[in-house]
């Protein structure tokens, strides 16, 4: 069953379309990430769900109610916000317990839940501390307690990890992820790191101007991007996306840098730069006029300036349209554009030359 | 020590290059001269005349030819034998007591009113905001106009339903409720700034955060605003307090004290004593206990208050 549906929600603020005719789903217990640019419209998706927002049209469903046009308090969402709006003047515990009090939860239950998420939590040592005495993780953690112990089905972050350090981002990350899948809560977490998205969600929406560009697993927006917007999005350094015919032409290809093979064969190409990352390197290469970027496992021994040979295997290519951005999965076995079918495993310098001469 | 000493050796701080040229009594009078001009203004006319206040209030007031004799304590039993400092002193009380709450109050509700989302915001900020900046004696004048018995404002509106004329100012029992009124009109505007600035620091996050959990907007105000509200509250209610004390020009403008004493206030009192029966060293002796009263009052708000509020 779906804990939450969201249908052709739209919100406007005059002119400014924030949300756009977005409609999906979300599984009981699956962690949903919104995902997109700066100004995508995925904040406010996520008030529109928690009801801090009034929707334009379209209808939210949590359950089987509709919860349009209740007031937050009644739709049983709990929530976790960017700056985690701790009250500063109250203790952790008391930040946790802010929602049990209101809803006057008795005295033995409020402690008996305190005790259980603070364990969770690794905030037993802190519960007499001030969030200004916190450390932004703990904050982060506090925040977290405050939004698990109301026990609410549904649980919506916006961006709850982009005050932390990147070493602390990635353990909340796992930490984040394991609770959920631990207490089976449905989450909707907004971030605008792919990496965060494509390692914590079960399935993505990818934003992009109020409008989903994309919704998939993210193993599948990984490997079949719906459009360049998409491809360029996920991945760093994103996918290398040119012109089948260079200058000309109504058709893109698509190569992610790790499925680049440089070596001594292959279309020629000038070392631009290389840069070290430790596990592997980024090389960018000069070709035709164009850039390409190449992931090379361990320390590359490209100089700058030195003519290597760019190769990839036909099946790690992407096809898009160029006018609409949009995913083309008729060309790889279009025998027109394709005189050399992928079936038949063309040498890396026929396809070149099937690009080159184009 | 003498693991210490090279080290200082080696690296001196700026001063004790100074130090060591032999300009360090140059930095000294540098500095002091830059604090002449205030020091000398601080204590000519605040430490000083606070100093020989308290020295007159133990002379005897200098008449004619006959100098000021030292009279030890005597002046301060004048006073406590005198029903109209026992009189003007009880004023003080309820006037303070009433006009502090109900100038926070409306403060603190005007600023919540036009904090939030409502039409013609920007008028209702420069409306509430005009009595500050009209001072006292005009403000006095005004609402001598409002308080006139038959043709003032307050008359004409209740004229509406009986036809009886009040004498606001001149009756008892209404005088000192009226200067009260005119206290609060007065100072609510210039308190509800400090409250409208304090509210502006509190994230709208928050409110939103409790509205998830369910919170209603008076549980929100009593658990959360007002308690981030307090350094703001104590600041004001000081403030407050002072004014309560310090502020008299509308009693000298509507009322002179009358009728009957009802009006007298302690300043009040010290400034007809000063200057109208022109008994200085009574008057000095009013002032310190004025003075002493004020400064119980504020450490004694700092003190119980300081230690209960949330400073961020
Ligand atoms: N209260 C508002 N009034 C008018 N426009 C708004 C309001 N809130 C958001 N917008 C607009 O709606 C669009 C989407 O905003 P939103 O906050 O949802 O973006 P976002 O995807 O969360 O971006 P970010 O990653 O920067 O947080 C933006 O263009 C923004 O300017
Ligand atoms: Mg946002």
């Amino acid at each position: 069953m779906s804990q939450i549906s969201v249908q052709n929600v739209s919100k406007y603020w005059g002119a400014t379309r924030a949300v756009e005719n977005v409609s999906f789903d979300a599984v009981a217990g699956s962690l949903i990430v919104l995902l997109g640019p700066s100004g995508c419209g995925k904040s406010t998706t996520l008030r529109l769900i928690a009801g801090l927002e009034q929707v334009t049209s379209g209808r939210i469903f949590l359950g089987s109610q509709d919860v349009t046009a209740l007031p937050p308090a009644k739709r049983r969402i709990s929530m976790v916000f960017q700056s985690y709006a701790l009250f500063p003047h109250l203790t952790v515990a008391e930040n946790i317990l802010f929602g049990l009090r209101v809803r006057k939860v008795p005295a033995v239950e409020r402690t008996r839940r305190l005790n259980r998420v603070a364990a969770l939590l690794g905030l037993d040592s802190l519960l007499e501390r001030k969030p200004s005495q916190l450390s932004g993780g703990q904050q982060q953690r506090v925040a977290l307690g405050r939004a698990i112990i109301a026990e609410t089905p549904v649980c919506l972050m916006d961006e709850p990890l982009s005050n932390l350090d990147a070493q602390l981002r990635a353990e909340m990350r796992r930490e984040i992820r394991t609770l959920q899948q631990q207490l089976g809560i449905t989450m909707v977490y907004v971030t605008h790191d792919q990496s965060e998205a494509m390692s914590m969600a079960d399935w993505v929406i990818l934003m992009r101007n109020g409008r989903i560009e994309q919704a998939a697993r993210p193993e599948d927006l990984y490997a079949r991007p719906a459009s360049t917007f998409a491809a360029r999005f996920i991945g760093t350094p994103p996918m290398n996306i040119l012109p089948v015919v260079p200058n000309t032409g109504d058709l893109l290809f698509g190569i992610r840098p790790e499925h680049i093979i440089l070596g001594d064969t292959g279309i020629p190409a000038r070392v631009q730069s290389a840069e070290f990352l430790g596990a592997d390197t980024i090389v960018t290469c000069a070709y035709g006029g164009q850039t390409l970027a190449a992931r090379v496992p361990g320390k590359a021994a490209f100089p700058t300036g030195a003519t290597v040979g760019v190769q990839w295997h036909p099946e790690n290519l992407h096809f898009f349209d160029a006018a609409s951005g949009l995913r083309r999965d008729d060309v790889a076995t279009s025998p027109r554009e394709m005189p050399a079918s992928p079936k038949n495993a063309p040498s890396f310098e026929e396809k070149r030359t099937c690009f080159a001469q184009k | 020590m003498h693991g210490v000493e090279p080290l200082a050796v080696a690296q001196p701080p700026p001063q004790a290059q100074y130090a060591r040229g032999g300009s360090a009594l140059a930095v000294h009078i540098y500095g002091w001269l830059l604090l002449l001009p205030a020091a000398v203004l601080l204590v000519a006319f605040t430490h000083y005349p606070a100093v020989q206040t308290l020295i007159d209030s133990f002379y005897s007031t200098p008449r004619g030819r006959r100098g000021a004799v030292f009279v030890g304590l005597d002046n301060y039993q004048t006073m406590l034998a005198d029903p109209v400092f026992w009189r003007a002193l009880q004023n003080n009380v309820v006037y303070a007591t009433s006009v502090i709450p109900l100038t926070i109050a409306l403060a603190l509700a005007m600023a919540l009113l036009i904090n939030g989302k409502i039409a013609g915001r920007p008028f209702l900020r420069l409306s509430f905001f005009t009595p500050t900046v009209l001072p006292m004696i005009a403000v006095a004048n005004i609402w001598l106009f409002f308080y006139s018995p038959g043709y003032g404002l307050l008359d004409q509106i209740l004229g509406l339903f009986d036809s009886s004329t009040h004498n606001w100012l001149g009756d008892e029992h209404t005088a000192l409720g009226c200067l009260i009124a005119v206290a609060v009109w007065k100072d609510a505007g210039f308190f509800m700034i400090f409250y409208l600035a304090a509210l502006q620091q509190i994230s709208p996050q928050l409110a939103e955060a409790a509205a998830l959990e369910g919170a209603g907007r008076w549980y929100f105000f009593r658990r959360v605003t007002f308690p981030l509200l307090m350094p703001t509250t104590l600041f004001v209610l000081v403030n407050a307090v002072i004014n309560s004390f310090r502020l008299v020009d509308h009693i000298v403008v509507m009322t002179q004290g009358g009728p009957d004493n009802t009006t007298a206030l302690l300043l009040f009192y010290i400034y007809e004593v000063g200057f109208k029966f022109w008994d200085t060293a009574y008057a000095a002796t009013l002032t310190v206990v004025l003075l002493v009263l004020l400064a119980c009052l504020a450490l004694g708000q700092f003190l119980i208050l300081d230690r209960r509020i949330h400073y961020q």
